[in-house]
């Protein structure tokens, strides 16, 4: 079934990012919980980034929104949907897509809403945005892709789950940076990492997360679009994979037969720490940042539960006037504040503090 | 903190999402957060104006002693920012009293504000921080 038709009317007009400037070392976590190194170094991991106490997905997103504004250029009036992809929510009821909206001055006349898939909620809003927008239904979208992921202090979890935030302005492809060539998803009903309603952290399959979840879902779906599209894994300039860690998205890209090459331009994980939503659209955002027109891209997030969605995109000449409209994402990468575990535990409201 | 008046916190939204002052359309100044009237020359005549969101540190306080609320902040720094059309009073965030000097460059960012405790409203808007950040 050719999933791909509609998306060819429809590019990216705007990318931006934001990455709080708190890190933490790897080794910082390890020595407090009793880890072996060995166990963040097999993740391929050196520090992530932490969101400092007065922020949340919220603002993060709203920082990466305004920047992928600046890039777009474009009338926030003409702005017909805003989507914000989280599974780290301010606010169990209340949308924060409608705080962003009234913050870039889009509302009142917008769709705009909150999505939840795991990791992969941006991307839905993202593909759906594709739909809506060569239809005619809206001008321009904004996709959010924001969190401050949480993990039980002493998991493994926490050598990654880390904060980060990027979004994507989507209009018609004329006058964008990249045009969308296709798109294809791929979802099952796996159980492999969820968090249940009223529990401050999510729990995970270990092993599970891996083979039947990450890998089967990410290459059903990369699978699916080159053979829609008859492409081949060497028609593509880049590639870049959800990043839990440092080592999945190189092996993903291996097994689906890229160079490694092709996949070192968008791994920022190792850096920043896997920003959940926004991990793959970072990445994808760092190799926009450095590309040449012409510049085939393959885009894959993935989302626990799970699914993964695979793009693909076509740089033109507008990414050069741009790139420079807003901070790129080794500029972010590098703006950093070095912070020790109980700062960190403090700033991710990992103690308890009682009211006098 | 308890308590937060959601039309309250509503009416402030744009000022404080978008920086937006009150400009006065008799004598032209504008003034931040927007009032009824003008505080230079009092005529109740005004527009809203976005500000520029760079400005420069002109001094601040460091607070020690803050509200619940702000004890993971703790120490909050508050600044006075001249943006050249107006002068602000914000926090400066993403900062220790170190790292803050009279005359520094800063820009407004989105954060949160306060909290009404666990359960009531979040109040989001603009602080400062650094623009060299480490």
């Amino acid at each position: 079934m050719p999933q791909q038709r509609p998306e060819t009317a429809t590019g990216i007009h705007g990318w931006g990012v934001y990455i709080p400037r708190f890190r933490i070392k790897m080794e910082d976590i390890a020595r407090e919980w009793g880890w072996s190194d060995s166990q963040w170094k097999a993740l391929a991991m050196i520090e992530k980034a932490i969101a400092g106490p007065d922020e949340d997905s919220t603002t993060m997103g709203l920082e990466a929104a305004a920047n992928a504004m600046k890039r777009a250029g474009v009338d926030p009036g003409d702005v017909g949907a805003v989507f914000f992809g989280t599974e780290s929510k301010p606010y169990a009821v209340k949308p924060s897509a409608t705080i962003i909206a009234e913050a870039l001055g889009v509302t009142p006349v917008t769709m705009a809403s909150d999505l939840e898939f795991a990791c992969r909620a941006a991307s839905e809003g993202l593909r759906a945005s594709l739909g809506l927008v060569a239809s005619g239904m809206v001008k321009y979208a904004i996709i959010i892709g924001s969190d401050t992921a949480q993990a039980n202090p002493g998991d493994v979890l926490e050598f990654t789950a880390s904060s980060g935030a990027a979004a994507y302005v989507v209009g018609p492809s004329p006058g964008s940076a990249a045009v969308f060539e296709g798109s294809y998803s791929y979802v099952t009903d796996t159980p492999d990492f969820w968090r249940r309603e009223g529990t401050p952290y999510p729990r995970h399959g270990e092993g599970f997360t891996g083979e039947p979840a990450y890998f089967a879902h990410i290459i059903g779906a990369a699978r699916g679009l080159m053979n829609t599209l008859g492409l081949k894994p060497s028609d593509f300039k880049y590639a870049v994979f959800h990043q839990p860690n440092g080592r999945f998205p190189l092996k993903v890209g291996e097994m689906l037969g890229f160079k490694p090459e092709q996949l070192k331009a968008g791994i920022v994980t190792p850096l920043i720490g896997n920003t959940y939503n926004a991990s793959a659209l970072i990445g994808l955002a760092r190799i926009l940042d450095n590309a040449a027109p012409g510049d085939r891209i393959l885009v894959a997030p993935f989302g626990s539960g799970a699914g993964s969605d695979a793009y693909s995109i076509i740089v033109t000449d507008a990414v050069e006037e741009k790139r420079n409209k807003a901070p790129k994402v080794d500029e972010l990468v590098s703006k950093k504040i070095m912070i020790n575990y109980s700062t960190y535990a403090k700033f991710r409201h990992m103690i308890r503090v009682v009211r006098e | 903190m308890a308590g937060f008046s959601a039309p309250a916190v509503w009416r402030g939204r744009t000022h404080r999402y978008r920086l937006v002052a009150g400009k006065c359309t008799s004598c032209g100044k504008l003034h931040y957060p927007p009032s009824y009237s003008c505080p230079y020359c009092g005529s109740r005549s005004m527009v809203e104006a976005e500000l520029p969101r760079v400005g420069r540190l002109m001094s601040y306080s460091v607070v020690y002693s803050v509200p619940f609320d702000s004890k993971s902040r703790a120490p909050v720094i508050l600044g006075l920012v001249d943006l050249g059309v107006a002068r602000v009073i914000s926090e400066i965030t993403d900062a220790s009293p170190e790292d803050v000097s009279v005359g520094m460059q800063v820009e407004a960012v989105f954060r949160r504000i306060a909290e009404d405790g666990g359960t009531g409203l979040i109040v989001y808007g603009i602080k400062f921080r650094p623009v060299k950040g480490a």
